[in-house]
């Protein structure tokens, strides 16, 4: 088995407030990510593939297609975009890293033909991160 | 969620130190050989960055696995305090009998954090330089280097 990664990068804000929540407790969980006008980030995203390489090509899938992948499901949809207002899968969600690396996953996943989605690993800043996988899958 | 994924939060915590990397057990000629610089008698220090894994369920009310707050706080009371600006051999008492190499600080690290009550400890991943990294999952470990 061979494991490919591919990263990507993208801006966008967001902020943390449960509206099942008083503004205090809002507040108190969420601290300075509770400001209601939002507040931004750039993403860093790295995908990883496993797969055997094909014997003809030598690849487990197609680094253009795997970057035309990104680029429309994660790229277009995110980029430069208010995530809690324009991204409809984080609907109802608070988008943290954890829940905007699931919903990564789910977006990703189906549209993987070649190889299957390994893991994904979003970062929010250089120290803080979350990733998703396959339940019972290593992550290494 | 019953959707077969498991999602795991990480978080990087900086400290600096310095370590000296000297076994009882062997001559002076061998610890110099084995250990090379690192075993020069009056140490040296290293930035290191720690790398926190913690799995567990999403709550759907933050979103989070554990709110990043009460992580910092046990990282920062259990580890960064102990160690920051610290000599890994002379104030860290598991380093006393023990050689400070990464891979048993990995060790050490991971012993301090496994009891973290919020989340499950998954990984702790040390970078002793932005070269070096090691990792420990918790499997039992029979033959950690102990001096005597």
């Amino acid at each position: 088995m061979v494991y490919l990664t591919r990263k990507i990068e993208f801006s966008a804000s967001h902020l943390y407030h449960n509206p099942g929540l008083s503004a205090e407790e809002n507040r108190r969980i969420f601290g300075k990510c509770n400001n209601p006008h939002g507040h931004g980030h750039n993403y860093t995203l790295e995908v990883t593939v496993a797969g055997e390489p094909d014997p003809v090509t030598g690849m487990v899938l197609d680094l253009k297609e795997l970057k035309a992948i990104l680029e429309r499901e994660i790229t277009e949809r995110m980029d430069h975009r208010f995530l809690n207002y324009e991204v409809a899968e984080l609907k109802g969600q608070i988008p943290t890293c954890e829940n905007i690396a699931r919903v990564i996953w789910t977006l990703l996943e189906p549209k993987i033909m070649q190889g299957r989605l390994h893991k994904v690993r979003l970062y929010e800043s250089a120290d803080i991160f979350a990733e998703c996988y396959r339940n019972g899958v290593s992550p290494a | 969620m019953s959707d077969g994924l498991k999602v795991v939060f990480g978080r990087r915590y900086r400290f600096a130190a310095s370590h000296r990397l000297h076994s009882e057990k062997l001559s002076e000629e061998e610890n110099c050989r084995v250990y090379g610089k690192c075993n020069n008698p009056y140490g040296h220090g290293h930035n290191y960055v720690v790398e926190i894994s913690v799995s567990g369920t999403v709550d759907p009310a933050t979103g989070m696995i554990v709110n990043l707050t009460d992580l910092d706080s046990f990282v920062q009371g259990e580890v960064i305090e102990a160690f920051d600006h610290k000599s890994l051999n002379e104030d860290v008492q598991a380093f006393r009998a023990t050689v400070p190499t990464t891979e048993n600080l990995c060790i050490e690290i991971y012993q301090r954090l496994k009891h973290f009550s919020l989340a499950k400890l998954e990984r702790v991943r040390v970078e002793e330089t932005s070269n070096n990294a090691f990792e420990y999952a918790g499997e039992e470990i029979q033959d950690r280097v102990t001096v005597h």
